[in-house]
């Protein structure tokens, strides 16, 4: 089969498309509209993924190392009958404290390592905050606000005062924006804190910070590490957490477990830390994809009907062509290439209707309510999907215009030409 | 000169049962005759004739057309060869109704792409007013009258300037006018021209009119 060969294919598929333009433009809105719905779907799916992976990410540590609280240890049975079967029922859990001993050296160590770009030691405790007659619970973390400020540019995050507030003011106090809205407080007032063995400190709010997250900004509060040791009536080598920002996020995962055998305490990566918003992720991919997948395939199917209709009715064309000398492979190009010009002109409209969609949908009001800040639904504008949508549509069709075609370059001509 | 030979054809149906369609046909067509093949319906004049256009390939003994043994070879080289050698008239026009009269007539040259586009298109007007009907040509194919059509398909019949024309019941659709009409242009054709025609007919007047008439009966030649 030669190029010129093909050419004349081209030609006469191209006076069919044009002889029945209802039908050609009916089977390519099929294509039209399942591309149109796929790149409408995936921008706002991948959007709200990028978008909670985005906010996760900022607001959890890519490492964080502190001390597991252990259920079950070995009982002093084990030591007395080694071979035996020894259970234990309702075994309490000891007394353990949250310490990490020698923080500051492990904090140093880590530091030092060239896959780092900063950490923050900090001292995390359950707090009451009382303010009036309102008490809620949340936590406080006492931490160098330079240093988480580095990890989490929480700068940024803020939404009245300063971060340096903090270091000016020793018993300040930077309050969720959530919490500070349930408690009714705002700058410059003075909240009771209390911690779970009954020591209560009075701290002065001089910031308001947002994560846009509910979970953080409804119960979380930042004080100095001095401050949150004096409360828990503690030393000041005592260090609960180790937050860690790597320069490559990927490496998380096998760092943590390095540094877990090597210092001893759990150190835990963002995936595994936030194993339900990334179950989230994978299960609204599943839905993007199997719903578009759907569209496509009906698409598909329109076209494969369409095209086999086509060839029924032009059983006589074919009949007569390949009598006047022209191959199986030339009669099933001229139907190929209708499918496939279908196929191709359908998955750019397809891509025009989808982007239009996104963009209406980007722009429509969206409220996260507590959750999430959030008053536009995410989009994702990634010329990836784009181009995964073309390359699926023109695929499909070329399934669809496949069968048909085949079965057009097989017809036999006598049948059809002394038939009558 | 013997422009169509064949030795001992035999074919046979196997459906609904084993039948001997075409028994041992050895046939010679000279250049420039006009044959026509007739006989009552069911003798086999068909069958042979899809055999000897090389649509048909299921069938013992030998063909040859135009000093080319045809027997044996794939379905594509045949194609190939039906293109250069061979042009058809049915029954029906079976002209492509999107394409306009000259587009039917050049599709096959296009095909054999022996000439560039502007000869083709110079040789199909010649073709179409050696038939008379040179003012249609730019006309959609499905606006003309039957035996226009018919006219339309002898003129993309001749574009390759075929060794054989052949034809299943070529005025078998046409009026008495226009079958008449027809004659006369197979008639010129090979008398003007040396055309050779090979055409199935029921009509007994068209028959005897032709140089060589061959009459078939069960799968038989019976007078050539």
């Amino acid at each position: 089969m030669t190029t010129y060969d093909f050419r004349l294919s081209v030609e006469i598929a191209r006076v069919h498309l044009f002889s029945k333009p209802k039908q050609t433009i009916v089977a390519m809105l099929g294509v039209t509209f399942g591309i149109g719905m796929f790149i409408a779907l995936v921008s706002l799916m991948t959007g709200l993924n990028d978008f909670t992976e985005d906010i996760t990410m900022t607001s959890s540590p890519d490492i964080h190392i502190y001390q597991e609280e252990t259920a079950m240890r070995p009982s002093i049975l084990e030591a007395v009958n080694p071979r035996a079967l020894n259970y234990v029922h309702h075994q309490k859990p000891k007394n353990e404290t949250q310490k990490i001993r020698n923080a500051r050296q492990i904090a140093k160590l880590i530091n030092a390592d060239p896959r780092v770009t900063g950490s923050s030691p900090q001292v995390s405790s359950q707090v009451f905050y009382n303010y009036g007659p309102v008490q809620l619970n949340g936590t406080i973390l006492g931490v160098d606000i330079l240093d988480e400020d580095k990890l989490f540019d929480l700068r940024s995050k803020m939404r009245k005062g300063r971060i340096e507030e903090l270091l000016s003011n020793h018993n300040g106090l930077i309050m969720g924006k959530g919490l500070a809205k349930k408690l009714n407080i705002d700058l410059g007032n003075r909240v009771v804190v209390t911690t779970p063995q009954g020591n209560t400190l009075t701290l002065k709010v001089v910031g308001i910070f947002q994560m846009g997250i509910g979970v953080i900004d409804n119960v979380r509060s930042y004080a100095n590490i001095a401050t949150v040791q004096a409360i828990l009536q503690e030393d000041q080598s005592f260090i609960t957490d180790i937050n860690v920002k790597l320069k490559d996020r990927q490496l998380a995962k096998k760092t943590a477990a390095e540094w877990q055998s090597k210092f001893t305490y759990k150190a835990e990566d963002w995936e595994t830390a936030n194993s339900t918003f990334l179950t989230g992720v994978i299960i609204r991919n599943i839905i993007t994809y199997a719903v578009s997948f759907t569209l496509l395939i009906v698409a598909g199917f329109g076209i494969y009907n369409i095209l086999n209709m086509t060839i029924y009715n032009k059983m006589k064309d074919i009949a007569i062509l390949k009598a006047m000398g022209f191959a199986g492979s030339d009669v099933k190009n001229i139907f190929m290439v209708q499918s496939l010009v279908i196929g191709l002109v359908g998955s750019v409209a397809g891509l025009v209707i989808g982007y239009t969609l996104s963009l209406l949908i980007s722009k429509a009001p969206f409220d996260g309510g507590d959750i999430i800040s959030l008053d536009h639904f995410p989009v994702n504008f990634d010329p990836k999907y784009y181009v995964i949508g073309v390359v699926f549509g023109v695929t499909t069709t070329a399934v669809a215009g496949y069968m048909p075609s085949r079965k057009a370059s097989k017809i036999d001509p006598i049948e059809i030409l002394r038939g009558q | 000169m013997d422009i169509l030979k064949t030795e001992s054809i035999n074919k046979y149906f196997y459906d609904p049962e084993k039948f001997q369609v075409l028994k041992s046909i050895d046939l010679t067509v000279k250049k420039g005759e006009f044959m026509s093949l007739v006989g009552k319906s069911g003798c086999g004049k068909s069958t042979l004739m899809y055999v000897l256009s090389t649509m048909d390939t299921d069938y013992e003994g030998n063909l040859e057309i135009a000093g080319e043994k045809l027997t044996g070879k794939t379905q594509n080289e045949l194609a190939a060869f039906r293109n250069a050698h061979i042009g058809f008239v049915f029954q029906f026009h079976y002209l492509l109704p999107e394409f306009s009269v000259l587009q039917n007539v050049m599709i096959p040259a296009l095909k054999l792409n022996r000439f560039s586009r502007a000869e083709i298109e110079a040789r199909a007007m010649e073709k179409l007013k050696i038939l008379g009907i040179a003012e249609h040509a730019r006309k959609q194919s499905s606006k003309l009258s039957g035996g226009q059509q018919q006219r339309v398909a002898i003129a993309r019949a001749l574009i390759n300037d075929p060794d054989i024309i052949m034809g299943d019941e070529p005025t078998g659709n046409l009026d008495s006018y226009n079958t008449q009409l027809v004659f006369d242009i197979f008639k010129e054709l090979t008398h003007h021209y040396q055309q050779t025609i090979i055409a199935v007919t029921h009509d007994d007047e068209f028959a005897r009119k032709s140089d060589h008439r061959v009459e078939m009966s069960d799968g038989r030649i019976v007078k050539d």
